[in-house]
């Protein structure tokens, strides 16, 4: 019985809550960023957002959450019932489990495996899968090339995405997160590698169907693209899918290039909890910083053309992350500074 | 321009920048939008809104049921009946506005020899019946007395142009 509970009980438990401390700051985190993007976008329009809900509209996203969940779930006659009911549940849980890697703190990571950055390209790769699943299962010729399209382009800026990736991974010598976070001790990665960062950003932008990359999915040009059938519940899922997506890209870019949970100049002002908490400010404000210029590069440029996206995807971005692979490559073993694990 | 000079901005984003730099400045502008219902938008004085019946000054009706208006109207919104009065005088016992079927072009208010029908500044009378939008004699009437201030003021500024 003892056995039972120290081995296999109390640490299930334990996991729990560590996942319930994610994942409910994540949905809420989610929430606000509609609001917040609402916010932004308005300002940079000269208007205001949203700001009769709460005080300065700060209730809306609720509202708009209770608003969703009264309306009524919408099947097409001729869908794929199950695959349709399956893609926004497989999108929104791809999401959300990618979140099992990254770490907060050191030590305060859900599950600190060796291969952090493979399982997160892993489930961005396979995220591909809930787009294609929704297109198709929608039986609508505008769900079906949206689908298409989206997907096309999520697999090519992929592909950019895992050069550079490499890139910051020889630099460090180990795939663990963590570790990826520590390297950045003496200097974070965005400063010598600061066109690999906007190369993942950008690549970022294109992976979660983000303007000015959203053709796919943008409101004047095909309506909704892979989601146009899509009602209440079932959309919310997506859009929730969506944003903790673009949530995660900009972890991703905090944790690689940003110096992930490290103070600049290595200011430690504190210890004990303390510390966990000026750890964890710090990751949340890189992390809101890099969500912020989102929303600004959304309010500032037109839409890509999609030939003109994909054009971008294969013959600028690869050519170049390959480029300064090589490069970051060959200046490592010149100086020296391979790291040895 | 030259492949250097355009190589360097692809490169370094310029262009991209700078535009981002206009949207940030944009941020801190003060904004444009009024906070309707607690701040309206100013309006013109030709603003062509919620119908009223006006009276003289001292309160009898001015429509006098030549039903201009009536022939005038592009929609034929409009519908007028008469009889002389007790008193001799010319009259409707029926006038009739379908604010469904008006178009709100102001042929009425230009066709009114004695500037009898108007269009006010109201536009806020939207209602949850439709049966509430068959506006009567009484109902025009009373909207004339509620806004008599403002379309006298309108109409003293437009008499000029008309």
């Amino acid at each position: 019985m003892a056995e039972f509970w120290h081995g296999y009980l109390w640490p299930t438990i334990i996991t729990v809550v560590e996942i319930l401390c994610v994942l409910v700051p994540l949905l809420i985190t989610i929430a606000y960023y509609t609001y917040a993007e609402r916010k932004v976008l308005a300002y940079a329009q000269l208007r205001k957002g949203p700001n009769v809900v709460g005080p300065f509209g700060l209730l809306q996203p609720i509202a708009d959450a209770i608003k969703m969940l009264w309306k009524e779930t919408v099947i097409p006659s001729g869908a794929n019932r199950v695959i349709f009911i399956a893609a926004p549940i497989v999108t929104v849980a791809l999401a959300l489990v990618a979140w099992a890697v990254i770490p907060f703190d050191q030590g305060m990571v859900i599950s600190n495996i060796n291969v952090g950055i493979l399982y997160l390209f892993a489930i961005s790769s396979l995220s591909v899968y809930g787009t294609i699943m929704a297109g198709w299962a929608s039986n609508s010729r505008y769900a079906f090339l949206g689908a298409l399209r989206s997907a096309a382009q999520m697999v090519s800026y992929e592909v950019s995405i895992g050069f550079v990736l490499v890139t910051v991974l020889i630099c460090v010598g180990s795939l663990n997160l963590t570790d990826i976070v520590l390297a950045q001790r003496h200097i974070w990665f965005v400063i010598p590698l600061l066109p690999m960062a906007v190369v993942f950003f950008i690549s970022g932008l294109a992976e979660t169907n983000r303007a000015p990359f959203d053709l796919a999915e943008g409101e004047s040009e095909i309506v909704a693209g892979f989601h146009v059938e899509y009602s209440a519940m079932t959309w919310l899922l997506f859009f929730m899918g969506e944003y903790g997506n673009m949530i995660m890209v900009c972890a991703m870019t905090s944790i690689l290039f940003l110096g992930g949970w490290l103070p600049p100049f290595g200011i430690e002002p504190f210890d004990g909890v303390a510390a966990h908490v000026w750890h964890i400010a710090w990751l949340l404000a890189k992390v809101l910083f890099v969500m912020f210029v989102f929303l600004w590069v959304r309010a500032t440029f037109p839409r890509f053309r999609y030939d003109q996206l994909m054009r971008l995807g294969w013959k600028v971005f690869l050519p170049l992350s390959l480029f300064w692979l090589v490069l970051t490559a060959g200046v490592l073993t010149a100086m020296g500074w391979v790291p040895s694990h | 321009m030259s492949f250097l000079a355009r190589g360097a901005r692809g490169l370094l984003l310029s262009e991209l920048l700078s535009g981002m730099a206009l949207t940030l400045r944009y941020m801190f502008k003060p904004s444009v939008t009024v906070n309707y219902p607690y701040e309206k938008g100013p309006l013109s004085s030709r603003f062509r809104g919620e119908h009223a019946l006006r009276r003289y000054p001292n309160g009898e009706e001015r429509c006098i049921a030549c039903k201009l208006c009536e022939a005038i109207c592009p929609a034929l919104a409009i519908t007028i009946e008469a009889e002389p009065r007790a008193d001799g005088s010319r009259r409707t016992t029926r006038y009739d506005i379908d604010m469904t079927k008006c178009i709100y072009c102001g042929y009425c208010q230009e066709a009114c020899p004695v500037d009898a029908i108007v269009e006010g500044p109201n536009f806020e009378f939207a209602s949850e019946t439709r049966e509430e939008l068959f506006y009567d004699k009484e109902k025009l009437l009373a909207n004339g007395d509620r806004w008599e201030a403002e379309i006298a003021q309108s109409l003293s500024l437009e008499a000029p142009y008309r």
